[in-house]
């Protein structure tokens, strides 16, 4: 190959196959060499609920999205600009997402009649002139992925699982990635089998050379690193940022972490990643149901642990009273959502930011809960760490919205130094804070801080502070039971007050409005952010003038949003929900907040938004 | 914690909050005897927390002077887990009832009595819910006539002991409230166990479900009707010890009366044995409060404690692989440095 690769601004790469090929692997591969290499980058995978649905259908096919840049970019791309289908159900789809122009490269060997049949397909796409809208390269990943291996001795069969390396060697060479780390990344991770290690490195090598050697690619392309601050970076999904945020927290403030949690898609990763760190002694409880995992966190919080409980929606409806009770002890707790398609077990891994209401109002009785949400995978760190210094400062429970998108989805992470965090000081009790009518020392639980109205966070092990609390109404100050009604207004006011006084801890919005002279206001809360910034670029680009500003606090909200919001002529929220933010933006402020609604399981594509834009400017 | 115990009176247990259960209740003789015990279990108050759930036995914590929380129906388990596992150091005592424990918390109870916990669980049986007036609980006689069954309850109750040992909890005992000294025997045992202890004690409800235990546990007809378990014993009950436990063939047991023909085969208590199956068939034994029924500790075997296995885990990872280093985690999967 003489020919030098044609420069390329950015590309969005959709890989999609069998949810046993292998495409979640392939992607997250690409991915990682292309971070290495210094683009910027955003991932949206996508895949059933079923763990090995059956293969071939249309329900089995597992896709992982990916857009490299050589800018900066804040969405994984609405539509590919290449498709790499491994078999016939893949190509069917995803082909109606395709533009115009698009290329596909197909597994050709995977296209026979059987496989059609059951991907729907009456007459082989290849041949019918149904593609003939887009550059189709028909290349034959399993034979030729089978004869690379079969000179070391493994089986056919065996062969053609490696067909998904194959594929990502033709894609490392037609976007001219540097080969070395996967192959050294093949060599490790493979080590103890080396028959499948030579498979995967031949697979990998016999579709990068095929891309030098086949001449059937004209064109090969280059993305230039895209123009990142100097420092350190990772590539990092928001389940681990928010995990790896908690552990960063708790061990900074020498806090002992406690994750109690219950297995649920799209959340368990955080259990998983918090299992491993043990190093950092997190004890992480995998509880017997979703309850227990709230109620277990309720007790370390006690005990004096930062104390995180993980869910997606169905288990935040089972978690409700466990939260309330942590409303009314006044315990630091942080309760992180990973928002899936509701309700019920609606859409498994899908997203949706269906929760916001659940999230705000849904316990019985006054029960007011900091909530917040992070925007991009990288920021759930820094939310995992905001939500435990209100949990600790204000002795909340926090909720956490992330969702399904942010959850799985990547993006590049500047590493921060430990010592930038600052530690959270727990403040414990550590005596008597009152004097009883015997005018002897005594300790009240429910003595405020006359600021932030939190009360002592007393836990056991110290004499003299020896204690009762419950769910049961308490008096004021001393926290004995108490069921007189005035008592009760009092308290219930004191936990609306300490939790809207939280506000004193947020900072002022900033409107991205480059242009000042925007009368449309587009309003977004959590995933949404790098999709909607998408759109709205795409509108500036067109000269149209639009403002956007993101929440990350849903509870309570900054204190200039009111300001805001009204000094547009028009407000947009775009949601995937019908308009949850909206309402309690209107009840709120009184601004007639028009939603942007999208349902789908999928993020917002920026050109959706963009047409939203044109729609309400 | 490694405060030398200060020594204590009953006096030093209690709150200074009003105790609230109806006159005769059968709790205010339980916590008589767990505030007259206290002193006597080498422990500091700020290193004992009790846990309650709902019902009238949860109010319990607010009556005595320790750290504790009145928390959530049936829930107490799982929150005294959570606590228990953080805190080692600390005594861990939920307070339950049949209701709290085996309806609304039979999950957490079961599951925190499998993973043995190192929590004391005082399971207040007095077959009725009592704050909510009187509907028929989980332990309830089929065919309880209650507000919530006027034509009779339909469900065969459970036996907390039974469910207990099903669970293959590694401490089981049974006591009641009209005998002190029996109480405080069996807590003391319990106390002292590592993992989870539940001790099952059968509490009048004066309002709702008066002498519910009365035949078997009054004075008059307490010898004849109650079957005190001891370890390394043959089984023998009676004014006289005439009655015995004796084995079927397919390992149920049956009570009768000892003769010199069948005395060597009474059944020899061991409430260590491996294998909760001669426990449970002993739990089977009585099927109403109308016959010989067995109390004391029925199993009592040693088994690694829940939270030492996952507080172990956590210093031997230590131990092998160092203190976790957050900059060397932020780096773990792979990372890439962009120069100026």
């Amino acid at each position: 190959m003489t020919q030098s690769p044609s420069p390329l601004s950015s590309v969005v790469l959709r890989f999609a196959g069998d949810s046993g090929d292998g495409m979640q692997l392939t992607g997250e591969r690409f991915t990682t060499e292309s971070a290495v290499f210094g683009n910027d980058l955003a991932t949206l995978p996508d895949f059933p609920a079923e763990i090995r649905a059956p293969a071939g259908t249309l329900g089995g096919v597992s896709a992982f999205q990916v857009q490299i840049s050589d800018h900066d970019i804040t969405s994984a791309g609405d539509t590919p600009d290449v498709l790499i289908a491994m078999n016939p159900a893949g190509l069917r789809a995803n082909v109606g997402q395709l533009e115009r122009g698009a290329t596909i490269i197909v597994n050709v060997d995977a296209f026979d009649e059987r496989a059609l049949a059951k991907a729907g397909y009456l007459e082989n796409p290849l041949a019918d002139g149904s593609l003939s809208a887009f550059s189709v390269f028909e290349v034959p990943m399993t034979s030729l992925t089978t004869a690379a291996s079969e000179e070391v001795g493994v089986k056919p069969r065996d062969a053609e699982r490696s067909k998904n390396f194959f594929a990502l060697g033709l894609v490392c060479w037609l976007y001219s990635r540097p080969i070395e780390n996967i192959t050294a990344w093949i060599d490790k991770r493979f080590a103890k089998n080396d028959l499948v290690r030579q498979a995967n490195y031949r697979a990998f090598r016999a579709g990068y050379d095929f891309g030098e050697t086949s001449e059937a690619f004209a064109v090969r392309y280059e993305i230039a690193p895209a123009p990142f601050a100097p420092g350190e970076y990772a590539n990092i999904t928001g389940n681990t940022a928010l995990a790896w945020g908690l552990v960063a927290i708790a061990q900074r403030s020498n806090l002992p972490l406690f994750l109690g949690s219950y297995p649920i898609t799209p959340a368990s990763d955080i259990l998983h990643e918090l299992s491993k760190h043990k190093r950092f002694g997190v004890r992480t409880f995998q509880a017997e149901d979703e309850i227990a995992a709230a109620a277990s966190a309720i007790g370390a919080a006690y005990a004096g642990s930062l104390a995180v409980t993980t869910t997606s929606g169905p288990g935040l409806d089972l978690k409700s009273e466990a939260i309330g009770l942590a409303v009314a002890l006044e315990l630091p707790m942080i309760i992180v959502d990973v928002q899936r398609g509701g309700p019920s077990t609606g859409l498994p891994t899908k997203v949706e930011q269906t929760d916001l209401l659940h999230a705000l109002y849904g316990r019985h009785g006054e029960s007011p809960v900091p909530v917040l949400a992070p925007a991009t995978p990288g920021d759930c760190f820094d939310t995992a760490i905001e939500a435990a210094r209100i949990a600790v400062k204000y002795r909340t429970p926090v909720i956490v919205l992330s969702d399904a998108y942010l959850a799985n989805g990547t993006e590049p992470w500047p590493i921060p130094d430990p010592l930038s965090i600052d530690p959270i000081d727990p403040d414990f009790a550590s005596g008597p804070n009152a004097t009883d009518a015997e005018g002897n020392p005594t300790f009240w639980p429910y003595l405020r801080h006359p600021e932030t109205l939190a009360r002592p966070w007393a836990v056991p092990g110290v004499a003299g502070l020896e204690h009762r609390i419950g769910g049961l109404e308490k008096a004021d100050k001393t926290g004995a039971v108490a069921y007189d009604g005035k008592n009760h207004e009092v308290m219930t006011h004191l936990r609306a007050d300490k939790v809207a006084g939280v506000v004193a801890d947020i900072p002022d919005l900033v409107v991205d409005d480059p242009s000042g002279a925007a009368r449309l206001l587009v309003v977004t809360w959590g995933g949404t952010y790098g999709p909607v910034a998408a759109g709205v670029r795409r509108a500036r680009a067109r000269s149209v003038n639009v403002a956007h500003v993101h929440l990350r606090h849903l509870n309570p909200l900054p204190a200039n949003l009111g300001e805001i919001l009204s000094s547009y002529s028009t407000v947009i929220s775009p949601e995937l929900n019908l308009g949850q933010l909206a309402s309690v933006l209107r009840s709120r402020y009184l601004v007639d907040v028009k939603t942007v609604s999208k349902v789908q399981g999928a993020p917002f594509r920026a050109a959706e938004i963009d047409a939203a834009i044109e729609e309400y400017r | 914690m490694s405060t030398p115990v200060q020594l204590t009176t009953r006096k030093d247990w209690a709150s200074d909050q009003e105790v609230r259960w109806c006159p005769g209740c059968g709790d205010y003789s339980i916590l008589a005897a767990v505030q007259m015990l206290m002193p006597e279990l080498n422990v500091n108050r700020e290193d004992t927390v009790f846990v309650s759930g709902i019902g009238c036995a949860a109010r319990f914590p607010y009556y005595m002077n320790t750290y504790g929380v009145h928390t959530i129906h049936g829930r107490a388990p799982a929150i005294a887990t959570g606590l228990a596992v953080s805190r080692p150091d600390l005594h861990v005592v939920v307070i339950s009832g049949d209701g709290d424990a085996l309806s609304i918390g039979g999950n957490h109870l079961i599951h925190a009595l499998r993973r043995n916990v190192n929590i004391t669980i005082l399971l207040f049986n007095n077959r009725i819910y009592g704050l909510t007036k009187g509907q028929y609980s989980p332990t309830s006689e089929r065919g309880k006539v209650t507000k919530s069954t006027p034509a009779g309850s339909l469900e065969a109750p459970f036996d907390p002991v039974s469910v207990a040992l099903g669970a293959e909890a590694t401490f089981v005992a049974r006591t009641h409230d009209m005998d002190r000294a029996h109480m405080q025997e069996t807590i003391r045992r319990a106390w002292a166990h590592e993992g989870a202890a539940l001790v099952e004690i059968y509490q009048n409800c004066n309002v709702f479900n008066d002498g519910a235990f009365t035949d078997i546990t009054s004075r008059t007809s307490r010898d004849d009707m109650l079957i005190d378990l001891h370890h390394g014993e043959p089984i023998r009950f009676g004014a006289q010890k005439q009655f015995g436990v004796f084995r079927h063939l397919d390992g149920s047991v049956y009570t009768d009366t000892i003769t010199s023909d069948n005395e060597a085969s009474i059944v020899v208590h061991d409430e260590s044995a491996p294998d909760p199956s001669g426990a449970f068939a002993l739990s089977r034994l009585t099927r109403s409060d109308h016959e010989p029924t067995p109390v004391g500790v029925f199993r009592n075997v040693q088994r690694p404690e829940y939270g030492d296995l996952l507080n172990g885990q956590i210093i031997d990872s230590q131990e092998r692989d160092g203190l976790g280093d957050l900059a060397a985690l932020f780096r773990g999967n792979g990372s890439w440095t962009v120069s100026a």
